[in-house]
């Protein structure tokens, strides 16, 4: 972890298996099951099971961050059901930001409500930091994970670090 | 900015969103004429008033959705999913 402005963090996550899943109600029941999930998660929400986790990005996708190496267990439940399961691992790049100004430096690159009662521990959703597309995972009152397609990960640090240098001077005024 | 309210997401700001042109315009069959082919492709209404639009929620769900929006005042009065009738709000303005 890199302090990048008082006591909030930025750093890059470690390679993961990422997979998407396009299909309709019963692909994604099925995903959900294989992952020890009562359900699919609702629009906008992400939810763990002893399978792995899964992140509602649209009515008819999910993001699947397995909890192990490999995907058969998924493959296999899905293998009646119409859907499309492609990983994209090495699509993305994953950044972990962190600390009390963490909501306020996101805030500084997208549109998005940040606080706690409109983005809420557990939300997820795409949308724009700055100019790239990216994912946005509340994992805490004070902590995102934040993924974006790998050629913009250099854009996007930058961008991140000088939205927190300007903070960092305007707590240095007051 | 437009507020545009996605059915999937929520509201959200016009720059997550592309425009998709006239909504509820049905793609002909192959064996049409090559006016009718014409029409299709360009001839639009312009509408001054309540127009039926695609949007897609392009850096979001990824969705497409029909939006019934005033081009005299830019304010929007329904959000509907594809495939969905145009809903009825009148002649508003
Ligand atoms: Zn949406």
């Amino acid at each position: 972890m890199i302090e990048i402005a008082e006591g909030c963090a930025l750093a890059g996550l470690p390679p993961m298996v990422r997979l998407v899943l396009q299909g309709r109600a019963a692909a994604l029941e099925a995903a959900a099951a294989s992952l020890g999930l009562e359900a699919p998660p609702p629009m906008l929400r992400a939810v763990s099971g002893a399978g792995g986790t899964a992140l509602r990005l649209g009515p008819f996708e999910l993001l699947v961050l397995p909890a192990s190496e490999g995907w058969a267990g998924l493959d296999a439940a899905l293998a009646t059901v119409p859907h499309s399961l492609v990983e994209v691992s090495d699509r993305n790049v994953g950044f972990v930001l962190e600390g009390a100004r963490a909501a306020d430096i996101l805030a500084g690159l997208c549109p998005l409500d940040f606080a706690l009662s409109s983005f809420p521990v557990g939300m997820v959703t795409r949308t724009l930091l700055d100019k790239a597309g990216a994912m946005i995972w509340r994992t805490g009152a004070q902590a995102f994970h934040i993924e974006v397609w790998r050629s913009f990960g250099p854009y996007v640090e930058g961008q991140l670090r000088e939205v927190a240098r300007g903070i960092s001077f305007s707590l240095l005024a007051v | 900015m437009l507020l545009i309210d996605c059915p999937y997401c929520g509201p959200r700001a016009e720059i997550e969103f592309a425009y998709g042109g006239e909504a509820h315009i049905a793609r002909p069959a192959a064996d049409v004429s090559e006016e009718e082919w014409e029409a299709f492709l360009y001839l639009r209404d312009n509408t001054k008033g309540v127009l039926a639009e695609r949007w897609r929620h392009a850096h979001g769900c990824g969705r497409f959705f029909n939006a019934l929006r005033d081009t005299r005042t830019d304010r929007f009065h329904a959000f509907y999913e594809i495939g969905t009738p145009r809903p009825d709000v009148g002649d508003a303005a």
